[in-house]
């Protein structure tokens, strides 16, 4: 039962109206999941004894760290499903999730900057999770480049979805690899691993944080999936009437 | 034993053509036919399993190409517009070299007497670089002689080739046929083939 | 099948030959860079001795890369690369002999030209070693990884320039475990581990590297 729904939305003309409906539900409860993390973050945990007001930027640090690495995961797995049934979604998915991911990495590397200079005294530390969060960036960097370089979608599509797997193969390599060469050159710098116990208050206050990031994720993933399949159909019968209906 | 059904193909935005089918049996010979940009070339290359048609199948002896694959590519001889030679091999290398990679066996003499029949013997050790536009293509039909797979799909064979040449190709397509072989090609120029069953499918008709 | 992946190699290598040009100029790529940094850096005999893992090994996965464009692009522009899709030999067997083809031009002799280089950084001769070492064990999977970014950029505009964009990232490993294993050696640590890491990294990259970059080729003659 479950399969045939799936695969009756993973056509583009019936999951366009779905997405539109969607849509609004998660941008409501991206407003009401971030402004309870902001107020939680902002008024109700209480300065760090070490660090003082400086570290409030975690409830955007970290999230934003969460959703950049798991954002790849998802793509990927968009990826692999468009290779493995030739759904044209699958692709247009992967597409649209790409630039929200390199938005959290960049977010993640801007916030951990601005954390770190107060912190450590320096804008930039080359930590195992930094340095691994600025390969991600690449990751994504070169995934956006190739897609965009190629002017038939589908091998487009393809293309990427290959770049997308072997990517997410290589990343726990790259993690490890750049942990090992941190251990090994850590000398002067500062321990990052050993962060202070959490207050439960603070635990919260980034969980909310997260939640907010995931239904906004959601949110402009579907907006740009449904610009994407507008797009790439617009040749199709589905599409001229409903930009008919539109233009009255 | 060469079937398509219904095929459809989508360049970029541009539906080439749709609905195109037709049955090849062994021995015959499918002239394919239409106006620059129809997608003569586009069908040739999905008839190969190089890419796949938007819609509709092909079937090779009943089976579907894309669950044959491997056997499917052992039957099969593709001439493209490219004449894929090495100019840095010579074109008793090229020979040897493209049926090596086609997983062929082919001996020195067989391909010195195929070079023979296009004219090259006396070039057989100059690297393909020196050679002009029509004695390359010489070099990539000379693959022909010697080449036993039943099913050839040939784009634009005649092409930059002389009277001469022509008649000769044609002839080796005849007996190809006679065999038992079959054909599918695009060209511009009537050709006279000496063969029994003669289809054509003209596209964006 | 051992069969058709030596028979590509032989087949590459002869067209490589053919064209020695090419080689040479990814051999004086090396040399210039590893001399650009002493000039950029000054002649302290202590820093350069630092640096020199690092930079080496940088300057030869740069040269490593700089070549990969020709990998696939020659047969593509001949032709040549429907033919190999059309073979009934499995595609990526045939990539995997290119792969090895492309080695044995890249990073067998960047390798033999390493310690040549570290001599000018003022390494140890058992640095030197290890460095040859590395870069024999290592640039198989640069060269393994790099062809699946060569089938995914191949024929398209600025093909070059995406393709290190691509490929660069994905390098790092094998940067980190062969300067560092230079590194150690330099540092009275012993390569030993991270030799194996190396190893590793090259057994996977050209095991399961040729059958994407197969699969990237398919896509890209579509």
């Amino acid at each position: 039962m479950s399969m045939i729904n799936w695969f009756k939305f993973s056509a583009p003309s019936t999951f366009y109206p779905l997405a539109g409906r969607l849509i609004p539900v998660f941008w409501a409860l991206f407003a009401i999941l971030a402004l309870a993390g902001l107020w939680v973050g902002f008024f109700v945990a209480p300065t760090d004894f070490q660090q003082g007001e400086g570290y409030r930027i975690i409830f955007i640090h970290v999230g934003a760290s969460w959703m950049s690495m798991f954002t790849y995961l998802v793509m990927a797995f968009w990826a692999g499903m468009g290779l493995a049934f030739n759904t044209r979604l699958s692709g247009m998915m992967a597409s649209a999730l790409a630039p929200t991911g390199a938005l959290f990495a960049f977010i993640s590397l801007w916030t951990g900057a601005l954390w770190g200079k107060p912190m450590w005294g320096a804008w930039w530390v080359w930590d195992a999770r930094l340095t691994s969060e600025l390969i991600l960036l690449f990751l994504y960097i070169g995934f956006i480049a190739l897609t965009h370089a190629i002017d038939d979608t589908r091998r487009a599509d393809k293309a990427g979805a290959i770049l997308a797997l072997v990517g997410v193969v290589n990343v726990p390599i790259i993690y490890f690899s750049v942990k090992w060469w941190n251990t090994l050159h850590q000398g002067a710098s500062v321990s990052l691993t050993k962060a202070p116990a959490m207050a439960s208050i603070m635990l919260w206050g980034m969980l909310l944080c997260a939640l907010a990031m995931w239904m906004y994720s959601l949110a402009v993933a579907l907006m740009r999936v449904r610009v994407i399949i507008l797009e790439r159909e617009r040749h199709t019968d589905w599409v001229k009437e409903l930009l008919a209906k539109r233009s009255q | 034993m060469l079937e398509a059904e219904n095929l459809e193909c989508i360049r970029g935005e541009r539906r080439l053509f749709h609905g195109v089918g037709f049955r090849l049996e062994a021995g015959e010979l499918l002239f394919l036919q239409g106006r620059n940009g129809a997608g003569k070339t586009s069908l040739l290359r999905m008839l190969c399993g190089l890419s796949l048609p938007e819609s509709g199948e092909i079937r090779w002896k009943g089976e579907p190409i894309r669950k044959l694959s491997d056997d499917f590519r052992s039957d099969l001889c593709y001439l493209g517009h490219l004449n894929a030679i090495k100019e840095e091999l010579t074109p008793l290398e090229n020979l040897l070299s493209s049926a090596r990679l086609a997983g062929e066996t082919l001996s020195d003499d067989d391909a010195l007497d195929a070079l023979e029949q296009v004219g090259l013997l006396g070039r057989e050790d100059l690297a393909c670089r020196y050679l002009s536009q029509g004695q390359k293509r010489r070099v990539a039909l000379a693959r022909l002689v010697p080449e036993r797979r039943p099913l050839w799909i040939l784009d634009e064979p005649f092409v930059a080739l002389d009277v001469n040449a022509v008649a000769w190709l044609a002839g080796l397509i005849g007996a190809h046929l006679q065999r038992g072989g079959l054909a599918v090609m695009t060209t511009h120029q009537p050709v006279d083939i000496p063969a029994g069953q003669i289809r054509e499918l003209r596209l964006g008709a | 099948m051992l069969q058709i992946v030596s028979y590509t190699i032989a087949r590459d290598l002869r067209l490589a030959l053919r064209r020695p040009a090419d080689l040479v100029s990814v051999l004086f790529f090396f040399i210039i860079v590893a001399s650009l940094f002493p000039l950029g850096v000054g002649p302290e005999a202590d820093l350069l001795r630092q640096l020199a893992p690092g930079v080496l090994w940088v300057g030869a996965l740069l040269a490593t890369m700089l070549s990969l464009p020709r990998l696939f692009a020659d047969d593509h522009r001949d032709g040549t690369l429907e033919q190999l899709a059309l073979s009934p030999n499995p595609l990526g067997l045939m990539v995997l002999g290119k792969v090895i083809a492309h080695w044995l031009v890249s990073g067998l002799p960047l390798a033999l030209l390493a310690p040549v280089l570290g001599l000018q950084f003022d390494l140890p001769a058992d640095a030197l070693w290890v460095l040859t070492f590395s870069i024999l064990l290592g640039t198989p999977a640069l060269s393994g990884i790099g062809a699946i970014g060569a089938g995914l950029t191949l024929g398209l505009r600025g093909g070059g320039v995406l393709l290190s964009l691509l490929v660069l990232p994905l390098y790092i490993p094998v940067l980190i475990f062969g300067a560092g294993a230079v590194d150690a050696t330099v540092s009275g640590l012993g390569p030993g581990a991270h030799l194996s890491l190396l190893a590793a990294l090259t057994i996977g990259g050209v095991a399961f590297a040729p059958w994407a970059a197969a699969a990237a080729l398919k896509i890209a003659l579509e």
